[in-house]
């Protein structure tokens, strides 16, 4: 079984996020990086999904530029047997169409039983690149996968759906299935885990080498939202948080 | 034909977002036709006959009676392919998100996803909401989905359509995944999405036995109880309570929120409410941005004498 897992490296939720001159993205030089939280649940199911078959190889992939590598390496440090890095120099792509077939043209010929990504990325949350490659590559897809088994050369998969609904579906394999974050519990990498991923493998494609194609999406204008609501904020003692919640209540919503 | 909408069966009747859908391609402007697929698609085509759309497509063929991305995708492209529309929009549920991207691949046209306004160009929240985007194409066309409550169902035009069907194409081998009964885990007779008044819980409750107090305020006030994410995974509240992006979409006239921090995921299932009162500890909290009235202080504290004023 060979599984590939499409890992993304975005802001952390803690870092700063200031705009760029252009106001078209944020100025990376003043942000701090982590691992797409949701991917790490993929990375999590790959590795469990190997340890179960008892044999097989997960291949971390990841674009951006070379900040990047610390991430494959993390992914690499939890367990994974090598890394696979689309660069980017300058400004990231932001268009999941022409990501994806990156993605593609340098996956296609490794043949991947298995293509994991994570359920949306914390930056632009576009959510469709594992889709799309899927489709691109020729493969069934399933996307919010609670749970998985691979029963011979398919892979059936408890999809989460609205309000509480599941439904199991069964794909042959090849697939790209998109993980529901909380599905499993994440490993931290080891010590040895760390040592070892330094002499594992990260191949690297240029730009050059995997972009076809102009990007026909991207982003205009970032800012910072303005809510237009207005809010009554209520500080003070407990005592004065009731009879104001109260009061509310009998005038202002009519609810008692 | 301007604008095609992909509408979407929710067990025999028009999803919700389907209508919001509607209502924003009616704002867009130009000529909307929807789009109907499965064994209900006559019914829910019925539906929509009192409103001011061109026509309603209904496809219904044997390979996508009900729902499977491979046929939904392989039918949507064929429809777009007919019929050329300049823009197709869906709402952004979970069902859009699983084959709508595979749309976007096989007619190479771009998918912006999630949209919040139509107003100064294609608008969605990026980082965790914490900045908005305007996305743009510079290709004819194009693939939207909209947000939940990002257009109100209410302000649909009226008028009349009818409904044409279309012939598609299968081929039994384009169905690959075999698809089984969609169930329930646990089912309550609890009704979060007509309810008039809701308390939710977050993870500001800090331990399953706190969560009882948002049972007992929602008894006195005649409240439904509902929770964010956090707190089903952690197992204090049934799944079926969950309200977000997973669970329901909910918009009662109060919305009384314990201890929920507002992460996105859980506003986009609560924002159409009427009146969101909210209580956090934490005075940046997200979900005081959307909230009508923001009480700053400890849930554990206010609750308990809430509920005693309450009762007495």
């Amino acid at each position: 079984m060979k599984i590939a897992v499409l890992v993304k490296q975005v802001p952390s939720s803690e870092s700063m996020l200031p705009l760029s001159s252009d106001q078209t993205w944020i100025d990376e030089g003043q942000v701090s990086f982590v691992m797409n939280p949701p991917d790490s649940f993929a990375i999590e199911e790959a590795l469990l999904l190997r340890e179960k078959i008892g044999e097989g190889e997960v291949v971390i992939v990841s674009m951006g530029p070379e900040r990047v590598k610390k991430t494959i390496k993390e992914g690499l440090a939890k367990g994974a047997d090598r890394g696979i890095h689309l660069e980017e120099e300058g400004k990231i792509e932001t268009d999941p169409l022409s990501n994806s077939k990156s993605f593609s043209s340098v996956l296609k010929e490794e043949n991947f039983d298995l293509i994991l990504t994570g359920l949306q990325s914390d930056d632009t949350g576009m959510g469709q690149t594992g889709v799309l490659l899927g489709e691109l590559l020729g493969m069934s897809t399933a996307t919010l996968a609670m749970e998985t088994e691979v029963q011979g050369d398919s892979i059936r998969v408890k999809r989460e759906l609205e309000s509480g609904w599941f439904q199991w579906v069964k794909l042959p394999l090849p697939a790209s299935i998109s993980i529901q974050s909380g599905l499993n519990t994440p490993r931290y990498p080891s010590l040895k885990g760390i040592m070892g991923a330094k002499r594992k493998e990260i191949k690297c494609v240029s730009s050059a080498e995997h972009r076809s194609g102009a990007q026909t999406q991207f982003m205009e204008k970032v800012f910072v939202p303005q809510t237009s609501k207005q809010t009554e904020v209520i500080e003070g003692d407990a005592d004065t948080a009731v009879a104001r919640i109260i009061e509310i209540l009998k005038s202002d919503i009519k609810v008692l | 034909m301007d604008i095609l909408v992909v509408l979407e069966d929710n067990r025999g009747t028009l999803h919700r977002m389907s209508k919001e859908a509607i209502a924003g391609a009616q704002q867009i402007g130009g000529s909307v036709s929807a789009l109907a697929i499965g064994a209900n698609a006559d019914a829910l085509a019925t539906e929509l006959f009192t409103l001011d759309l061109t026509e309603v497509i209904t496809v219904n063929h044997e390979l996508v009676s009900s729902y499977n991305a491979d046929g939904y995708a392989e039918v949507v492209r064929q429809v777009i392919d007919s019929e050329s529309p300049k823009t197709v929009i869906a709402g952004h549920s979970y069902q859009t998100r699983d084959f709508m991207p595979r749309v976007s691949a096989k007619l190479d046209i771009p998918f912006i996803p999630d949209i919040i306004s139509i107003e100064g160009g294609y608008t969605k929240q990026v980082l965790n909401a914490k900045l908005n985007a305007t996305v743009n194409t510079n290709v004819d066309q194009i693939i939207l989905s909209f947000q939940s409550a990002a257009f109100s169902d209410e302000s649909v035009v009226s008028g009349s359509c009818s409904a044409r069907s279309f012939e598609v194409n299968l081929d039994p081998s384009l169905v690959r995944a075999e698809s089984e009964e969609p169930f329930q885990e646990s089912t309550g007779d609890v009704d979060l999405e007509s309810a008039e008044l809701i308390v939710s819980v977050g993870r500001g409750m800090e331990k399953e036995e706190n969560v009882s107090l948002a049972f007992d305020l929602a008894k006195v006030l005649g409240a439904e109880v509902s929770a964010s994410r956090p707190v089903v995974d952690s197992g204090w509240v049934e799944p079926f309570r969950q309200v977000g992006s997973s669970g329901h979409n909910v918009a009662p006239k109060l919305y009384f929120s314990l201890g929920i921090s507002g992460a996105i995921q859980h506003v986009v299932g609560m924002k159409g409410s009427k009146n969101i009162l909210a209580i956090n500890k934490d005075p940046e909290a997200p979900i005081f941005e959307i909230a009508d009235y923001a009480v700053v202080g400890d849930v554990l504290e206010i609750v308990p004498k809430l509920i005693e004023a309450l009762q007495s």
